[in-house]
């Protein structure tokens, strides 16, 4: 997993975490990686994504643990998912649905999105 | 002993199968805060119930409990459709109590109350889709741009759960509105302008629901 390592020096850090390590995890431990990294002011960013149950989940967690003065909750961004390129009827029934979309996840307190289409996301990050 | 526990057994299963044709649908109405969720449960609970299901407010986060407002039974062309509609609080990623801080009528405590409430109303929220709607309908501001995160999983986690889905486009009454901003946002799905505070376009609206949830 490409990492780029944190710093103690007011960096940011940036963990771009791949599908590989992602797909044997369960969900909670998902939303854990995820969580944890934010919650230390770091960028996540997921090369697969999150099915939509996990982002259901990911957004139920986030609220229980949002802290007045400590912790705002989430910014997340993917791509949009391509109207044309639905899963079919078939890869639904046998759970193939495609989830695969670049994700990126940070503080709400530190990541803004400043723009966003089909095909790019562009973010700027604050310091803690 | 076998006889009489299957006799109990196939009671309970008639019994539960009977409960479950009556049971109401549940039709949650989501969007994120301040798209006028409330105003909508309102209007629908006033219309075809004479009550209301809770207090509407400009204020963000207004609403942080789901509140279900039961039996509203809508006529449309001679028959009825009987459904239980949940008002839901404004789903969000973010909750921050500063910005109750921006009304007046609000100091640290109860902003920092209000906000925890609300953190609390949005998990609640996320619950009731998972586990406890038949159908949602989802309210959007046609004044605000609909391509946001929240939107587009919100959608995503409604479909994949296979819930029938109206997408209401609210406040056309307002100048900068735009309904086809929200079509191009979500094509997949059929959405409908209505104002839910001005009653603008509500016999579509009903005439919608009963398509989609009788």
């Amino acid at each position: 997993m490409p990492e780029a390592k944190a710093s103690d020096n007011g960096g940011v850090q940036i963990d771009l975490i791949s599908g590989q390590r992602m797909e044997n995890l369960a969900s909670m431990e998902k939303i854990r990686v995820i969580l944890d990294g934010v919650r230390d002011g770091n960028i996540v960013i997921l090369e697969e994504g999150l099915s939509p149950d996990e982002e259901s989940k990911l957004i139920e967690v986030t609220m229980t643990e949002i802290s007045p003065d400590e912790f705002n909750g989430i910014e997340i961004e993917t791509y949009p998912r391509s109207q044309t390129n639905d899963a079919s009827i078939l890869d639904r029934i046998m759970g193939k649905e495609e989830t695969a979309k670049l994700t990126v996840i940070g503080p709400a307190n530190q990541i803004e999105t400043l723009h966003k289409d089909e095909t790019l996301i562009s973010a700027l990050v604050s310091r803690k | 002993m076998g006889l009489i526990s299957g006799l109990k057994s196939s009671l309970q299963q008639v019994r539960e199968s009977l409960f479950t044709e009556e049971e109401q649908k549940r039709i949650g109405i989501y969007g994120p805060p301040n798209a006028g969720k409330t105003t909508l449960a309102n209007r629908i609970a006033r219309d075809w119930t004479g009550d209301a299901v809770g207090p509407e407010s400009h204020v963000p986060h207004e609403t942080r409990r789901a509140r279900r407002k039961e039996n509203v039974e809508i006529e449309r062309n001679g028959s009825s459709v009987n459904i239980d509609i949940v008002d839901t609080p404004g789903v969000t990623t973010k909750v921050d109590y500063e910005e109750f801080l921006d009304y007046e009528e609000f100091d640290q405590d109860e902003a920092v109350r209000r906000s925890r409430e609300a953190t609390e109303g949005v998990a609640e929220a996320m619950h009731w889709l998972r586990e406890d709607v038949d159908g949602v309908i989802y309210v959007l501001d046609s004044t605000t741009d609909p391509f946001t995160q929240v939107n587009t999983m919100l959608i995503g986690i409604i479909e994949s759960r296979d819930l029938p889905v109206l997408i209401f486009a609210n406040k056309i009454d307002l100048d900068d509105a735009s309904i086809k901003r929200i079509e191009d946002a979500f094509p997949q799905h059929e959405t409908v302008p209505l104002s839910a505070l001005e009653g603008e376009n509500m016999d579509e609206v009903y005439d919608k629901i009963a398509e989609y949830f009788g």
